[in-house]
Protein backbone atom coordinates (compact mmCIF):
# COMPACT_ATOMS: atom_id res chain seq x y z
CA UNK A 1 0.00 0.00 0.00
CA UNK A 2 3.12 2.10 0.36
CA UNK A 3 3.01 2.28 -3.72
CA UNK A 4 3.95 5.13 -5.84
CA UNK A 5 0.62 6.38 -5.89
CA UNK A 6 -1.01 4.30 -3.36
CA UNK A 7 0.99 5.77 -0.46
CA UNK A 8 -1.99 7.90 1.14
CA UNK A 9 1.51 9.31 1.03
CA UNK A 10 3.83 10.97 3.27
CA UNK A 11 1.49 13.92 3.97
CA UNK A 12 -1.42 12.19 4.81
CA UNK A 13 0.43 9.46 7.23
CA UNK A 14 1.53 12.92 9.02
CA UNK A 15 -1.27 14.92 8.77
CA UNK A 16 -3.34 11.97 9.89
CA UNK A 17 -3.44 9.67 12.48
CA UNK A 18 -2.90 6.31 10.82
CA UNK A 19 -6.55 5.17 12.06
CA UNK A 20 -7.95 7.78 10.90
CA UNK A 21 -6.59 6.82 7.66
CA UNK A 22 -7.91 3.07 7.70
CA UNK A 23 -11.49 4.53 9.00
CA UNK A 24 -11.59 7.20 6.18
CA UNK A 25 -10.72 4.35 3.22
CA UNK A 26 -13.46 2.35 5.06
CA UNK A 27 -15.94 5.10 5.33
CA UNK A 28 -15.03 6.48 1.82
CA UNK A 29 -18.13 4.98 -0.31
CA UNK A 30 -20.82 6.05 2.68
CA UNK A 31 -18.54 9.40 2.69
CA UNK A 32 -18.97 9.66 -1.05
CA UNK A 33 -22.56 9.35 -1.99
CA UNK A 34 -23.04 12.30 0.66
CA UNK A 35 -20.67 14.81 -1.00
CA UNK A 36 -22.87 17.85 -1.80
CA UNK A 37 -22.30 19.04 -5.44
CA UNK A 38 -22.41 22.93 -6.40
CA UNK A 39 -23.98 24.41 -9.14
CA UNK A 40 -21.49 23.75 -11.67
CA UNK A 41 -20.55 20.08 -10.70
CA UNK A 42 -21.60 18.61 -14.27
CA UNK A 43 -19.88 21.32 -15.76
CA UNK A 44 -16.40 21.03 -14.07
CA UNK A 45 -17.30 16.90 -15.04
CA UNK A 46 -17.56 17.98 -18.65
CA UNK A 47 -14.59 20.01 -18.56
CA UNK A 48 -12.32 17.43 -17.48
CA UNK A 49 -12.25 18.12 -13.45
CA UNK A 50 -10.87 15.74 -11.42
CA UNK A 51 -13.19 16.41 -8.26
CA UNK A 52 -12.09 15.30 -4.85
CA UNK A 53 -14.17 15.40 -1.52
CA UNK A 54 -13.20 18.60 0.56
CA UNK A 55 -15.06 19.99 3.66
CA UNK A 56 -18.08 18.00 2.48
CA UNK A 57 -18.00 19.04 -1.29
CA UNK A 58 -17.22 17.27 -4.51
CA UNK A 59 -14.87 20.11 -6.22
CA UNK A 60 -12.36 20.21 -8.78
CA UNK A 61 -9.10 19.29 -7.44
CA UNK A 62 -7.64 20.36 -11.40
CA UNK A 63 -9.03 20.25 -14.56
CA UNK A 64 -6.70 19.37 -17.61
CA UNK A 65 -4.12 21.62 -17.28
CA UNK A 66 -1.76 20.99 -14.74
CA UNK A 67 -1.47 22.97 -11.23
CA UNK A 68 1.87 24.14 -12.57
CA UNK A 69 0.50 25.67 -15.90
CA UNK A 70 -3.23 26.88 -13.95
CA UNK A 71 -1.05 28.70 -11.58
CA UNK A 72 1.19 30.32 -14.23
CA UNK A 73 -1.82 30.98 -16.07
CA UNK A 74 -3.62 32.82 -13.88
CA UNK A 75 -0.98 35.29 -12.67
CA UNK A 76 -0.35 35.36 -17.22
CA UNK A 77 -3.88 35.79 -18.02
CA UNK A 78 -6.72 34.63 -15.75
CA UNK A 79 -8.27 31.72 -13.84
CA UNK A 80 -11.82 31.25 -13.20
CA UNK A 81 -12.69 29.20 -9.59
CA UNK A 82 -16.19 27.87 -8.58
CA UNK A 83 -15.99 28.83 -4.64
CA UNK A 84 -19.88 28.43 -4.36
CA UNK A 85 -18.75 25.65 -1.65
CA UNK A 86 -17.90 28.80 0.29
CA UNK A 87 -21.05 30.31 2.63
CA UNK A 88 -22.58 33.53 1.71
CA UNK A 89 -24.09 35.25 4.61
CA UNK A 90 -25.78 38.78 4.81
CA UNK A 91 -26.68 39.80 8.56
CA UNK A 92 -29.31 42.71 8.45
CA UNK A 93 -30.66 45.26 11.11
CA UNK A 94 -30.01 47.90 13.00
CA UNK A 95 -27.46 46.29 15.25
CA UNK A 96 -25.89 44.32 12.46
CA UNK A 97 -22.98 46.26 13.22
CA UNK A 98 -22.55 46.53 16.85
CA UNK A 99 -22.86 42.30 16.29
CA UNK A 100 -20.63 41.41 13.90
CA UNK A 101 -17.87 43.26 15.86
CA UNK A 102 -18.62 41.59 19.30
CA UNK A 103 -17.50 38.39 17.19
CA UNK A 104 -14.55 39.92 14.96
CA UNK A 105 -11.55 42.38 15.17
CA UNK A 106 -12.28 44.60 12.24
CA UNK A 107 -13.61 47.88 12.70
CA UNK A 108 -16.42 47.12 10.93
CA UNK A 109 -18.56 50.87 11.18
CA UNK A 110 -15.35 52.77 9.86
CA UNK A 111 -16.23 50.62 6.91
CA UNK A 112 -17.41 52.83 3.82
CA UNK A 113 -20.47 51.52 2.33
CA UNK A 114 -20.02 49.38 -0.35
CA UNK A 115 -16.52 48.30 1.08
CA UNK A 116 -15.39 45.40 2.81
CA UNK A 117 -12.17 44.06 5.25
CA UNK A 118 -10.50 40.54 5.18
CA UNK A 119 -11.14 39.56 9.34
CA UNK A 120 -11.15 37.11 11.72
CA UNK A 121 -13.68 35.34 13.80
CA UNK A 122 -12.31 34.71 17.45
CA UNK A 123 -13.33 32.75 20.39
CA UNK A 124 -12.87 33.67 24.18
CA UNK A 125 -9.17 32.20 24.24
CA UNK A 126 -8.46 34.91 21.07
CA UNK A 127 -7.98 31.84 19.11
CA UNK A 128 -9.49 31.97 15.34
CA UNK A 129 -12.52 30.11 14.90
CA UNK A 130 -12.09 31.32 10.89
CA UNK A 131 -11.30 34.08 8.21
CA UNK A 132 -13.76 35.64 6.67
CA UNK A 133 -14.16 39.22 4.34
CA UNK A 134 -17.10 41.14 5.21
CA UNK A 135 -18.23 44.15 3.82
CA UNK A 136 -20.59 47.10 5.17
CA UNK A 137 -23.32 47.30 2.33
CA UNK A 138 -25.24 49.93 4.39
CA UNK A 139 -24.94 50.75 8.12
CA UNK A 140 -27.76 48.04 8.47
CA UNK A 141 -26.25 44.91 6.00
CA UNK A 142 -23.48 43.04 6.10
CA UNK A 143 -22.32 40.60 3.33
CA UNK A 144 -20.01 38.34 4.42
CA UNK A 145 -17.93 34.91 2.94
CA UNK A 146 -17.01 32.28 5.47
CA UNK A 147 -14.80 28.82 4.65
CA UNK A 148 -17.14 25.98 3.63
CA UNK A 149 -14.81 23.81 5.56
CA UNK A 150 -16.06 25.82 8.94
CA UNK A 151 -19.69 26.55 7.99
CA UNK A 152 -21.45 24.49 10.55
CA UNK A 153 -18.93 25.39 13.37
CA UNK A 154 -19.31 29.28 12.02
CA UNK A 155 -22.80 29.52 11.63
CA UNK A 156 -23.75 27.69 15.08
CA UNK A 157 -21.61 30.52 16.60
CA UNK A 158 -23.01 33.20 15.31
CA UNK A 159 -26.62 31.97 15.89
CA UNK A 160 -25.65 31.37 19.28
CA UNK A 161 -24.70 34.83 20.00
CA UNK A 162 -26.87 36.54 17.19
CA UNK A 163 -30.01 34.83 19.80
CA UNK A 164 -28.26 36.32 23.28
CA UNK A 165 -27.80 39.53 22.04
CA UNK A 166 -31.03 39.91 20.11
CA UNK A 167 -32.88 38.89 23.70
CA UNK A 168 -31.25 41.68 25.21
CA UNK A 169 -32.93 44.39 23.01
CA UNK A 170 -30.51 43.84 20.08
CA UNK A 171 -31.95 44.16 16.21
CA UNK A 172 -30.18 41.83 13.58
CA UNK A 173 -30.92 38.87 11.67
CA UNK A 174 -29.30 36.55 8.96
CA UNK A 175 -29.99 35.20 5.20
CA UNK A 176 -27.70 32.56 4.41
CA UNK A 177 -27.44 33.19 0.56
CA UNK A 178 -27.56 29.27 -0.18
CA UNK A 179 -29.72 30.18 -3.03
CA UNK A 180 -26.40 31.99 -4.64
CA UNK A 181 -23.72 30.30 -6.12
CA UNK A 182 -19.98 32.10 -5.53
CA UNK A 183 -17.21 32.53 -8.84
CA UNK A 184 -13.53 33.84 -8.63
CA UNK A 185 -12.31 35.29 -11.49
CA UNK A 186 -8.79 36.51 -11.13
CA UNK A 187 -5.99 37.63 -12.47
CA UNK A 188 -5.05 40.56 -15.20
CA UNK A 189 -7.76 39.70 -17.74
CA UNK A 190 -10.17 39.39 -15.08
CA UNK A 191 -11.44 43.03 -15.07
CA UNK A 192 -11.58 43.83 -18.88
CA UNK A 193 -13.34 40.25 -19.04
CA UNK A 194 -15.98 41.46 -16.95
CA UNK A 195 -16.12 44.58 -18.53
CA UNK A 196 -17.52 43.17 -21.27
CA UNK A 197 -20.57 41.81 -19.63
CA UNK A 198 -21.54 44.50 -17.62
CA UNK A 199 -22.50 48.32 -17.83
CA UNK A 200 -21.15 48.97 -14.57
CA UNK A 201 -17.74 50.83 -14.92
CA UNK A 202 -15.16 48.71 -13.19
CA UNK A 203 -12.77 51.00 -13.27
CA UNK A 204 -13.88 53.28 -10.52
CA UNK A 205 -14.43 49.91 -8.45
CA UNK A 206 -11.37 48.99 -6.35
CA UNK A 207 -9.90 46.42 -3.79
CA UNK A 208 -12.14 45.69 -1.40
CA UNK A 209 -15.65 47.38 -3.24
CA UNK A 210 -18.64 45.86 -3.25
CA UNK A 211 -22.10 46.57 -5.66
CA UNK A 212 -24.56 45.06 -6.51
CA UNK A 213 -25.38 45.42 -9.83
CA UNK A 214 -26.36 43.66 -13.14
CA UNK A 215 -24.14 40.77 -14.87
CA UNK A 216 -24.61 39.54 -17.91
CA UNK A 217 -28.25 39.91 -17.39
CA UNK A 218 -28.55 38.48 -13.81
CA UNK A 219 -28.36 40.00 -10.65
CA UNK A 220 -24.67 39.74 -8.74
CA UNK A 221 -23.29 40.51 -5.75
CA UNK A 222 -19.70 41.42 -6.81
CA UNK A 223 -16.99 42.33 -4.36
CA UNK A 224 -13.48 43.31 -6.20
CA UNK A 225 -11.24 40.63 -3.92
CA UNK A 226 -9.88 37.19 -4.12
CA UNK A 227 -7.76 35.26 -2.46
CA UNK A 228 -4.81 34.29 -5.46
CA UNK A 229 -2.99 37.92 -4.75
CA UNK A 230 -4.21 39.08 -8.10
CA UNK A 231 -6.59 41.89 -9.08
CA UNK A 232 -10.09 39.90 -9.14
CA UNK A 233 -13.64 39.77 -8.34
CA UNK A 234 -15.69 37.04 -6.49
CA UNK A 235 -19.15 37.17 -8.17
CA UNK A 236 -22.09 36.12 -5.86
CA UNK A 237 -24.64 34.73 -8.96
CA UNK A 238 -27.99 32.96 -8.68
CA UNK A 239 -27.49 29.71 -8.83
CA UNK A 240 -29.51 29.00 -12.09
CA UNK A 241 -27.13 31.74 -13.43
CA UNK A 242 -24.25 29.97 -12.47
CA UNK A 243 -23.09 27.60 -15.49
CA UNK A 244 -24.08 30.65 -18.18
CA UNK A 245 -22.07 33.19 -16.45
CA UNK A 246 -18.83 30.78 -16.24
CA UNK A 247 -19.36 29.77 -20.03
CA UNK A 248 -20.52 33.91 -20.73
CA UNK A 249 -16.52 34.75 -18.89
CA UNK A 250 -14.73 32.16 -20.20
CA UNK A 251 -16.07 32.80 -23.80
CA UNK A 252 -15.75 36.72 -23.44
CA UNK A 253 -11.88 35.77 -22.95
CA UNK A 254 -11.41 34.00 -25.77
CA UNK A 255 -10.10 31.31 -23.99
CA UNK A 256 -7.35 33.28 -21.76
CA UNK A 257 -9.45 32.65 -18.56
CA UNK A 258 -9.24 28.97 -17.73
CA UNK A 259 -11.35 27.18 -15.24
CA UNK A 260 -8.57 26.71 -12.18
CA UNK A 261 -9.01 23.93 -9.84
CA UNK A 262 -8.59 23.99 -5.54
CA UNK A 263 -4.91 22.69 -6.53
CA UNK A 264 -3.99 25.73 -8.51
CA UNK A 265 -6.10 27.71 -5.73
CA UNK A 266 -3.93 26.67 -3.09
CA UNK A 267 -0.67 27.36 -4.73
CA UNK A 268 -1.60 30.97 -5.74
CA UNK A 269 -2.97 31.65 -2.12
CA UNK A 270 0.60 30.08 -0.99
CA UNK A 271 2.65 32.34 -3.24
CA UNK A 272 -0.07 35.16 -2.30
CA UNK A 273 1.78 34.74 1.60
CA UNK A 274 -2.73 34.24 2.38
CA UNK A 275 -3.86 31.78 5.19
CA UNK A 276 -5.32 28.54 4.54
CA UNK A 277 -7.89 28.24 8.04
CA UNK A 278 -7.17 24.35 9.25
CA UNK A 279 -3.58 24.46 7.78
CA UNK A 280 -2.03 28.26 8.44
CA UNK A 281 -5.03 29.82 11.09
CA UNK A 282 -6.33 27.31 13.73
CA UNK A 283 -8.68 27.63 17.06
CA UNK A 284 -5.46 27.96 19.02
CA UNK A 285 -3.59 30.37 16.61
CA UNK A 286 -4.52 34.26 17.47
CA UNK A 287 -4.95 36.96 14.90
CA UNK A 288 -1.54 38.23 16.30
CA UNK A 289 0.62 35.14 15.79
CA UNK A 290 -0.93 35.08 12.53
CA UNK A 291 0.54 38.32 11.31
CA UNK A 292 -2.78 39.68 11.04
CA UNK A 293 -2.50 42.40 13.63
CA UNK A 294 -3.45 45.12 10.74
CA UNK A 295 -6.48 43.51 10.32
CA UNK A 296 -7.66 44.90 14.18
CA UNK A 297 -9.11 48.06 13.92
CA UNK A 298 -7.76 50.86 15.83
CA UNK A 299 -10.20 51.88 17.92
CA UNK A 300 -10.76 48.00 18.29
CA UNK A 301 -7.31 48.10 19.46
CA UNK A 302 -8.11 50.76 22.20
CA UNK A 303 -11.72 49.14 23.07
CA UNK A 304 -11.80 45.57 22.70
CA UNK A 305 -15.30 44.55 22.81
CA UNK A 306 -14.76 41.38 20.52
CA UNK A 307 -14.27 37.87 22.01
CA UNK A 308 -10.56 36.96 23.81
CA UNK A 309 -9.99 40.64 23.19
CA UNK A 310 -7.91 40.50 26.37
CA UNK A 311 -6.00 37.92 25.17
CA UNK A 312 -5.03 39.51 21.67
CA UNK A 313 -4.56 42.87 23.11
CA UNK A 314 -2.09 41.67 25.73
CA UNK A 315 -0.22 40.15 22.98
CA UNK A 316 -0.20 43.14 20.68
CA UNK A 317 1.34 44.94 23.61
CA UNK A 318 3.91 42.50 24.81
CA UNK A 319 4.64 40.65 21.48
CA UNK A 320 3.45 37.15 20.64
CA UNK A 321 5.68 34.10 21.58
CA UNK A 322 5.05 32.45 18.30
CA UNK A 323 4.66 34.39 14.94
CA UNK A 324 3.69 33.11 11.38
CA UNK A 325 6.56 33.46 8.91
CA UNK A 326 7.16 32.95 4.55
CA UNK A 327 10.40 30.77 4.35
CA UNK A 328 12.41 29.09 0.82
CA UNK A 329 13.53 26.21 1.46
CA UNK A 330 16.26 24.13 -0.14
CA UNK A 331 15.62 20.11 -0.88
CA UNK A 332 12.39 18.68 -1.53
CA UNK A 333 9.19 20.82 -1.07
CA UNK A 334 8.52 20.94 3.34
CA UNK A 335 4.56 20.04 3.29
CA UNK A 336 2.70 21.16 6.35
CA UNK A 337 4.06 19.61 9.73
CA UNK A 338 7.92 19.64 8.62
CA UNK A 339 9.76 20.38 12.17
CA UNK A 340 11.92 23.77 11.84
CA UNK A 341 14.92 23.70 13.85
CA UNK A 342 17.98 25.93 14.87
CA UNK A 343 21.52 25.54 13.79
CA UNK A 344 21.73 23.63 17.22
CA UNK A 345 19.18 21.29 16.46
CA UNK A 346 16.81 22.98 18.76
CA UNK A 347 13.02 22.72 17.36
CA UNK A 348 11.77 26.33 16.54
CA UNK A 349 8.62 25.54 14.89
CA UNK A 350 6.88 24.04 12.29
CA UNK A 351 5.38 24.44 8.66
CA UNK A 352 2.09 24.74 8.13
CA UNK A 353 1.28 25.02 4.35
CA UNK A 354 4.29 24.37 1.92
CA UNK A 355 4.89 23.56 -1.40
CA UNK A 356 6.48 24.10 -4.81
CA UNK A 357 5.91 27.73 -6.17
CA UNK A 358 4.85 27.43 -9.61
CA UNK A 359 5.73 31.14 -10.45
CA UNK A 360 8.75 31.06 -8.94
CA UNK A 361 9.91 27.33 -9.82
CA UNK A 362 11.43 27.46 -5.67
CA UNK A 363 10.11 25.39 -2.82
CA UNK A 364 8.10 28.20 -0.37
CA UNK A 365 6.49 27.45 2.72
CA UNK A 366 4.79 29.44 5.29
CA UNK A 367 4.38 28.21 9.45
CA UNK A 368 5.51 29.51 12.80
CA UNK A 369 8.40 30.04 14.77
CA UNK A 370 9.40 31.29 17.94
CA UNK A 371 9.52 34.89 17.98
CA UNK A 372 13.18 36.70 17.97
CA UNK A 373 13.54 33.76 14.61
CA UNK A 374 10.82 35.82 12.50
CA UNK A 375 13.12 38.39 10.59
CA UNK A 376 13.57 38.21 7.07
CA UNK A 377 16.70 37.13 6.30
CA UNK A 378 16.87 34.29 9.46
CA UNK A 379 18.42 30.90 8.57
CA UNK A 380 17.18 27.69 10.53
CA UNK A 381 16.43 24.35 9.25
CA UNK A 382 13.70 22.56 8.04
CA UNK A 383 13.53 18.28 8.14
CA UNK A 384 11.78 16.71 5.37
CA UNK A 385 11.66 12.58 5.88
CA UNK A 386 14.37 12.97 8.56
CA UNK A 387 16.98 15.01 6.59
CA UNK A 388 17.87 18.30 7.28
CA UNK A 389 17.65 21.15 4.35
CA UNK A 390 18.40 25.42 4.70
CA UNK A 391 15.56 27.33 4.78
CA UNK A 392 15.86 31.47 5.35
CA UNK A 393 12.62 33.51 6.26
CA UNK A 394 11.33 35.73 3.70
CA UNK A 395 9.00 38.40 3.61
CA UNK A 396 5.78 37.68 2.05
CA UNK A 397 4.32 37.55 -0.40
CA UNK A 398 6.69 35.77 -1.94
CA UNK A 399 4.82 36.70 -5.24
CA UNK A 400 4.21 40.79 -4.97
CA UNK A 401 0.36 41.41 -5.35
CA UNK A 402 -1.76 42.95 -7.91
CA UNK A 403 -4.52 44.51 -6.10
CA UNK A 404 -6.43 47.59 -7.72
CA UNK A 405 -6.54 50.41 -5.83
CA UNK A 406 -6.77 54.07 -6.65
CA UNK A 407 -3.48 55.35 -7.92
CA UNK B 1 -7.60 1.52 -5.03
CA UNK B 2 -3.85 3.22 -5.88
CA UNK B 3 -5.47 5.88 -7.51
CA UNK B 4 -8.18 6.73 -5.19
CA UNK B 5 -5.67 7.15 -3.01
CA UNK B 6 -3.14 9.24 -5.13
CA UNK B 7 -6.19 11.81 -4.85
CA UNK B 8 -6.91 11.36 -0.97
CA UNK B 9 -2.80 12.03 -0.38
CA UNK B 10 -3.32 15.12 -3.04
CA UNK B 11 -6.29 16.07 -1.01
CA UNK B 12 -4.71 15.68 2.15
CA UNK B 13 -1.61 17.93 0.91
CA UNK B 14 -4.21 20.69 0.10
CA UNK B 15 -5.80 19.92 3.77
CA UNK B 16 -8.64 19.28 1.84
CA UNK B 17 -10.11 17.44 4.23
CA UNK B 18 -9.47 19.51 6.98
CA UNK B 19 -8.36 16.60 9.56
CA UNK B 20 -5.70 19.01 11.36
CA UNK B 21 -8.50 21.66 12.57
CA UNK B 22 -11.90 21.40 13.63
CA UNK B 23 -13.33 22.30 10.26
CA UNK B 24 -14.64 19.26 8.09
CA UNK B 25 -13.11 16.58 9.46
CA UNK B 26 -16.44 14.67 8.92
CA UNK B 27 -16.05 14.99 5.43
CA UNK B 28 -12.39 13.56 4.92
CA UNK B 29 -12.88 10.87 2.71
CA UNK B 30 -10.50 9.52 -0.31
CA UNK B 31 -12.28 10.77 -3.82
CA UNK B 32 -14.29 8.09 -6.27
CA UNK B 33 -14.79 10.47 -8.65
CA UNK B 34 -11.83 10.90 -10.29
CA UNK B 35 -12.11 11.27 -14.01
CA UNK B 36 -8.60 11.45 -15.18
CA UNK B 37 -8.10 8.55 -17.84
CA UNK B 38 -8.22 11.17 -20.36
CA UNK B 39 -5.28 9.52 -22.59
CA UNK B 40 -4.15 6.32 -22.96
CA UNK B 41 -0.96 6.16 -21.22
CA UNK B 42 2.68 4.64 -22.81
CA UNK B 43 3.34 0.87 -21.48
CA UNK B 44 6.23 -0.51 -23.04
CA UNK B 45 6.91 -4.37 -23.97
CA UNK B 46 9.57 -6.03 -22.55
CA UNK B 47 9.65 -4.37 -19.17
CA UNK B 48 7.91 -5.76 -16.13
CA UNK B 49 5.39 -3.64 -13.53
CA UNK B 50 4.86 -3.55 -10.06
CA UNK B 51 1.13 -2.29 -8.78
CA UNK B 52 2.53 0.40 -7.47
CA UNK B 53 3.42 1.88 -11.17
CA UNK B 54 7.29 0.95 -11.23
CA UNK B 55 8.99 -0.28 -14.19
CA UNK B 56 12.36 -2.70 -13.64
CA UNK B 57 14.60 -3.41 -17.10
CA UNK B 58 16.70 -6.52 -16.76
CA UNK B 59 19.73 -6.74 -18.76
CA UNK B 60 23.32 -7.72 -17.99
CA UNK B 61 22.81 -8.39 -14.52
CA UNK B 62 21.29 -5.11 -13.89
CA UNK B 63 17.84 -3.90 -13.07
CA UNK B 64 16.98 -0.51 -13.76
CA UNK B 65 14.27 1.15 -12.11
CA UNK B 66 11.65 3.84 -12.50
CA UNK B 67 7.66 5.00 -12.75
CA UNK B 68 5.84 4.40 -15.47
CA UNK B 69 3.97 7.05 -17.80
CA UNK B 70 0.90 6.54 -16.00
CA UNK B 71 2.35 7.26 -13.08
CA UNK B 72 3.98 10.46 -14.15
CA UNK B 73 1.09 11.47 -15.92
CA UNK B 74 -1.43 10.90 -12.58
CA UNK B 75 1.33 13.24 -10.77
CA UNK B 76 1.56 16.05 -13.09
CA UNK B 77 5.02 17.91 -12.89
CA UNK B 78 7.51 16.27 -11.05
CA UNK B 79 9.37 19.55 -9.36
CA UNK B 80 11.76 17.29 -6.45
CA UNK B 81 13.28 13.44 -6.78
CA UNK B 82 14.82 11.64 -3.73
CA UNK B 83 17.27 8.89 -4.45
CA UNK B 84 19.39 6.45 -2.42
CA UNK B 85 23.38 6.55 -2.55
CA UNK B 86 24.86 4.01 -4.69
CA UNK B 87 25.80 1.04 -2.26
CA UNK B 88 21.97 1.09 -0.38
CA UNK B 89 20.29 -1.76 0.17
CA UNK B 90 16.72 -1.74 -1.42
CA UNK B 91 14.12 -4.39 -0.76
CA UNK B 92 10.89 -5.57 -3.42
CA UNK B 93 7.81 -3.75 -2.59
CA UNK B 94 10.03 -1.09 0.04
CA UNK B 95 10.20 2.54 -0.55
CA UNK B 96 13.41 3.64 -1.83
CA UNK B 97 12.72 7.04 -2.29
CA UNK B 98 10.44 10.05 -3.68
CA UNK B 99 8.94 11.83 -6.03
CA UNK B 100 7.37 15.41 -5.41
CA UNK B 101 4.88 16.93 -7.73
CA UNK B 102 3.45 20.79 -6.96
CA UNK B 103 0.91 19.29 -4.45
CA UNK B 104 1.64 15.43 -3.61
CA UNK B 105 4.88 13.44 -2.11
CA UNK B 106 4.77 9.58 -3.03
CA UNK B 107 7.22 7.26 -2.02
CA UNK B 108 8.47 5.35 -4.71
CA UNK B 109 8.85 0.66 -4.01
CA UNK B 110 11.65 -1.01 -6.01
CA UNK B 111 10.01 -3.97 -8.03
CA UNK B 112 13.53 -6.17 -6.99
CA UNK B 113 15.62 -6.56 -3.72
CA UNK B 114 19.21 -6.09 -4.21
CA UNK B 115 22.22 -3.05 -4.21
CA UNK B 116 21.72 -0.11 -5.61
CA UNK B 117 24.75 0.47 -8.03
CA UNK B 118 24.08 3.64 -9.57
CA UNK B 119 21.27 6.61 -9.43
CA UNK B 120 20.50 9.13 -12.34
CA UNK B 121 21.91 12.14 -11.02
CA UNK B 122 20.43 14.15 -13.93
CA UNK B 123 17.13 13.99 -12.01
CA UNK B 124 18.45 16.41 -9.31
CA UNK B 125 19.20 19.56 -12.06
CA UNK B 126 16.21 18.24 -14.45
CA UNK B 127 13.24 15.91 -12.04
CA UNK B 128 11.61 16.37 -15.70
CA UNK B 129 13.18 14.16 -16.91
CA UNK B 130 10.70 11.26 -15.29
CA UNK B 131 7.56 13.42 -17.27
CA UNK B 132 8.81 13.62 -20.72
CA UNK B 133 10.96 10.33 -20.43
CA UNK B 134 9.47 8.21 -17.98
CA UNK B 135 11.19 5.47 -19.26
CA UNK B 136 14.32 6.33 -20.85
CA UNK B 137 16.00 9.51 -19.43
CA UNK B 138 14.01 9.47 -16.38
CA UNK B 139 15.36 6.24 -14.59
CA UNK B 140 15.84 6.16 -11.10
CA UNK B 141 18.11 3.93 -10.05
CA UNK B 142 20.08 0.42 -10.98
CA UNK B 143 20.07 -2.58 -8.63
CA UNK B 144 22.18 -5.58 -9.02
CA UNK B 145 19.72 -8.42 -8.48
CA UNK B 146 20.13 -10.08 -4.70
CA UNK B 147 17.53 -12.75 -5.85
CA UNK B 148 16.99 -13.09 -9.68
CA UNK B 149 13.65 -14.67 -9.68
CA UNK B 150 11.74 -11.46 -8.14
CA UNK B 151 11.18 -9.83 -11.60
CA UNK B 152 9.41 -12.72 -12.69
CA UNK B 153 6.17 -12.49 -10.60
CA UNK B 154 6.25 -8.59 -11.98
CA UNK B 155 3.16 -7.52 -14.40
CA UNK B 156 3.89 -7.68 -18.14
CA UNK B 157 3.20 -4.91 -19.91
CA UNK B 158 -0.37 -6.44 -21.17
CA UNK B 159 -1.31 -7.55 -17.50
CA UNK B 160 -0.22 -4.08 -16.06
CA UNK B 161 -2.17 -2.04 -19.29
CA UNK B 162 -4.97 -3.99 -17.50
CA UNK B 163 -4.09 -3.12 -14.14
CA UNK B 164 -4.07 0.86 -14.85
CA UNK B 165 -7.37 0.68 -16.76
CA UNK B 166 -9.08 -1.17 -13.77
CA UNK B 167 -7.95 1.48 -11.26
CA UNK B 168 -9.18 4.28 -13.36
CA UNK B 169 -12.34 2.78 -14.17
CA UNK B 170 -12.78 3.28 -10.11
Amino acid sequence: MRGLLACASTLARRATAPARVRHLAGAAEAAEAELKKTALYDFHVAHGGKMVPFAGWSMPIQYRDSIMDSTVNCRANGGLFDVAHMCGLSLRGRDAIPFLESLVIADVAALRDGTGTLTVFTNDKGGAIDDSVVTKVTDHHIYLVVNAGCRDKDLAHIEEHMEAFNKKGGDVKWHIHDERSLLALQGPLAAPTLQLLTKEDLSKMYFSDFKLIDINGYSCFLTRTGYTGEDGFEISVPSENAVDLAKAILEKSEGKVRLTGLGARDSLRLEAGLCLYGNDMEQHITPVEAGLSWAIGKRRKSEGGFLGADVILKQLQEGPKIRRVGMITQGPPARSHSELVSSSGESIGEVTSGGFSPCLKKNIAMGYVKSGMHKAGTEFKVVVRGKSYDAVVTKMPFVPTKYYRPS
Amino acid sequence: MALRLWASSAANALKLSGTAGACGASAAAPAFALSISRFFSTVHDGLKYTQSHEWVKTADGVATVGITDHAQDHLGEVVFVELPEPGTTVSAGASFGNVESVKATSDVNSPISGEVVEVNSKLSETPGLINTSPYEDGWMIKVKPSSPGEADVLLDAAKYTKHCEEEDAH
